[in-house]
């Protein structure tokens, strides 16, 4: 009960803390420059130029504590040892391109970078297009968009279900190994198949985003101008013609925002893997390595700091390129 | 050869009729404008030609064969659409060569004939631009040029200026009534509501109105001898004032007495009978003159807008009903809050009798239709008013006009 009451009062005073912050300092910044009088007009333009700061302030504050330092940190751990009491150089950084785990590591990514945003984004302009022609689309839709509500965890939960092995002869439970042994195959224990169990993996996520992608391209099509569609129609166009001459190319820009968010998504990808393999049997990816040497067993910050740099040197250059696009989807 | 049959064609969605019961027959070569307030079905008319609308009764024919579940492409058509539809991913040059393409025509002829369109339109400079990069004007064009390309028996065009702006929207009319001249072999359709367009454009005009044909005719045939009051006032700027009457004399020419006791004398026939028959007396505003005659309309100016070629006058201004208005040539100064009498050629009134006219009232058999001249029967064609059988007549280079009355 008290951790409830301090919980709705923490609540309280952070909203009217907000509330005050930008009353109060508007208010102050109109009494210093009052907005009348002989120098109206300079205390008016003298006012303008404060303000934003004072408005984005609090937020430039708890970006640089919660964002720009960590970031910082972690740089200057990953030049560290284990446990941050000697200054190695870039020895951690040396050690990482020789490691076979981390090399493991980033061929799993880039795999996972090729398939799951391809994929996601494929079956997701399908499903936008195939249900936008149907009566019971929408259903279809939101069956589509569910697992977007799932958890990674859950969802890896779920899989792993699906992918559950017993023995041959018994009963299986898995409902992959069920449909095997019905057409009078042998149960395979599918998350421990070399090679294989990577997409086993990848599935799950392509499972995930396909909704995603289903959405925003959805909204995308029905921008498309109708009169476009009906020239085209006129001019002889089929319906697969449509879609991929007519269609597919005026969409491109949102194609690559969904494109471009599932592959950060990707880069990042931790929850399925340490759920389903743990990253075991070949299926390891970069921040889940980076968990396992952060926090399991005898912690080394160093490599792990210096892994995460390396996983936010990947993401960044494709974020802004997110960015940049989303922004030119706007104008 | 691209004749065009509608017979019985109908329009609904679901319980909605949108039209029914359209007959018209398109000749090959012909102009046709389609006309109509809005909502009146004018584009669906044109969209179901196209083959983007289903047609849900009667018959399409083109060229004599039924064409209602063709597909659009094997029609034999072209569109030019209002918002120019253009592809914004494509350069000038592969919208225009998009439907070749599909065709599966060589490079080589697709080249010839986007580089014939693009010289015929003036777009050669502009052949690798992207849409984005032209003006309204250039835009349009292109998608002109996309039909262009293809050589269809038969053009439609879905009000195709209405996106332009008024000097722009003159020019690309006159390209376009160019463009049939050069292609006197192939069919135009137009949808307007700009009259201008269509009295300009139209070898005939079509007013669609209540789901349904209202009149089809020559421009000035609709404005010389419109069918019914909608579409007397439909054509022609301001619409034709409607001054309510009864007749008091019949015979070859009416005489109707007005409700403010005016008497009006109409070169429209009467019978015996119709005595006392409530009429509609329609006099257009540019039909009234100030010469002194035989008044038909007096009444006290709420209004006058000077044009500067024109001065409207409005009386009535805050009646219930419409404003009568009278367009005099020239500039009339000082005739705001003054009572005055107009009057009007007995040739140009027209009469309408429960909202139809009275020149129809024994069906469409009317003499064939010849522009009202000068010569005092000549108002409703009954004698031939070109002479030589070509209009106005140049001598040395200055025109000798046989008339107009205006």
């Amino acid at each position: 009960m008290e951790l409830l009451w301090l919980a709705v009062s923490t609540i309280a005073i952070g909203v009217f803390g907000c509330v005050a912050w930008f009353w109060g300092s508007n208010w102050l910044l109109d009494r210093i420059y009052p907005p009348r009088g002989a120098n109206a007009g300079q205390n008016i333009r003298r006012a303008n130029q404060i303000r934003p700061w004072l408005f984005l302030g609090p937020a430039l504050i708890f970006l640089t504590m919660y964002l720009v330092y960590p970031v910082l940190d972690s740089f200057w751990r990953s030049l560290f040892n284990s446990n941050g009491t000697r200054f190695v150089g870039t020895d951690n950084y040396t050690w990482l391109m020789r490691d076979a785990k981390f090399r493991e590591s980033m061929l799993n990514n880039m795999l996972w970078l090729l398939v799951v945003p391809a994929l996601a984004t494929l079956f997701g302009l399908l499903a936008a297009q195939l249900t936008d022609r149907i009566r019971w689309g929408n259903i279809g839709k939101s069956l589509i968009f569910m697992p977007m509500a799932i958890s990674f965890v859950g969802a890896g939960v779920i899989w792993k279900f699906i992918y559950e092995y017993r023995a041959s002869g018994e009963t299986q439970i898995g409902l992959l190994n069920w449909i095997v042994t019905q057409f009078g195959g042998e149960p395979q224990i599918w998350l421990t198949l070399p090679g294989w169990n990577n997409f086993f993996l990848m599935i799950v996520l392509v499972w995930i985003q396909t909704g995603f992608a289903m959405v925003i391209l959805s909204a995308a099509l029905r921008g498309i101008p109708e009169e476009t569609i009906e020239a085209a129609i006129l001019d002889g166009a089929s319906p697969l013609q449509v879609f991929f001459k007519i269609k597919v190319p005026q969409i491109m820009g949102t194609i690559a925002v969904v494109w471009t968010t599932i592959t950060i998504v990707v880069l990042k990808v931790f929850d399925i893997v340490f759920v389903m393999t743990n990253g075991q049997w070949g299926t390891q990816v970069l921040a889940n390595l980076m968990y396992d040497w952060m926090f399991r067993g005898t912690p080394d910050y160093g490599r792990g700091s210096a892994i995460a740099i390396v996983l936010m040197i990947l993401v960044t250059p494709i974020m802004v390129w997110n960015i940049w696009n989303a922004r030119k989807e706007v104008r | 050869m691209a004749d065009l049959r509608l017979t019985n064609v109908a329009k609904s969605y679901g319980d909605v009729d949108v039209l029914r019961d359209i007959d018209l027959t398109i000749t090959s070569g012909e102009f046709i404008v389609f006309v109509g307030p809005s909502g009146c079905g004018k584009s669906t008319l044109l969209r179901m030609i196209a083959g983007l609308e289903q047609i849900t009764g009667g018959t399409l024919e083109i060229d004599g064969q039924v064409m209602n579940d063709i597909p659009p492409s094997q029609r034999g058509i072209a569109m030019v659409f209002q918002s120019y539809a253009l592809y914004p991913h494509m350069t000038v040059r592969d919208n225009m060569a998009f439907a070749l393409k599909i065709a599966g025509q060589s490079k080589d002829q697709i080249r010839a004939a986007t580089d014939r369109a693009g010289k015929m339109l003036q777009l050669t400079p502009y052949l690798d631009r992207l849409p984005k990069a032209l003006s309204g004007g250039q835009r349009q064009r292109v998608a002109i040029g996309r039909a262009i390309v293809r050589d269809p028996k038969v053009y439609l065009f879905d009000e195709p200026l209405s996106n332009l702006d008024a000097a722009l929207r003159v020019a690309t009319r006159i390209e376009i009534a160019q463009l049939k001249a050069s292609m006197p072999d192939r069919t135009m359709i137009y949808v307007t509501h700009d009259q201008t367009e269509a009295m300009t454009l139209a070898d005939r005009i079509v007013v669609l109105a209540g789901g349904g044909i209202a009149q089809v005719g020559a421009p000035l045939e609709l404005y010389e001898r419109p069918v019914n009051e909608f579409v007397a006032q439909f054509i022609g700027s301001p619409a034709m004032n409607l001054l309510p009457g009864r007749v008091k004399a019949t015979g070859p020419m009416t005489t109707v007495t007005l409700d403010g006791g005016l008497e009006a004398q109409v070169a429209i026939p009467t019978r015996p009978g119709d005595e006392g028959m409530e009429v509609n007396l329609g006099v257009r505003p540019e039909d009234m003159r100030e010469d002194g005659g035989a008044s038909v309309f007096e009444g006290t100016v709420d209004l006058t807008e000077a044009l500067g070629e024109v001065t409207l006058l409005y009386f009535g201004t805050n009646a219930e009903t419409a404003p009568i208005i009278a367009k005099l040539p020239g500039i009339h100064p000082g005739l705001n809050g003054r009572r005055v009498r107009l009057s009007a050629d007995p040739q140009a009134l027209h009469l309408f009798h429960k909202g139809q006219s009275l020149l129809y009232r024994d069906g469409a058999d009317l003499p064939p239709y010849q522009p009202r001249m000068a010569s005092p029967s000549g108002s409703m064609g009954s004698t031939p008013a070109f002479p030589d059988g070509g209009g106005d007549r140049i001598e040395d280079g200055v025109i000798k006009p046989v008339g107009p009355v205006r």
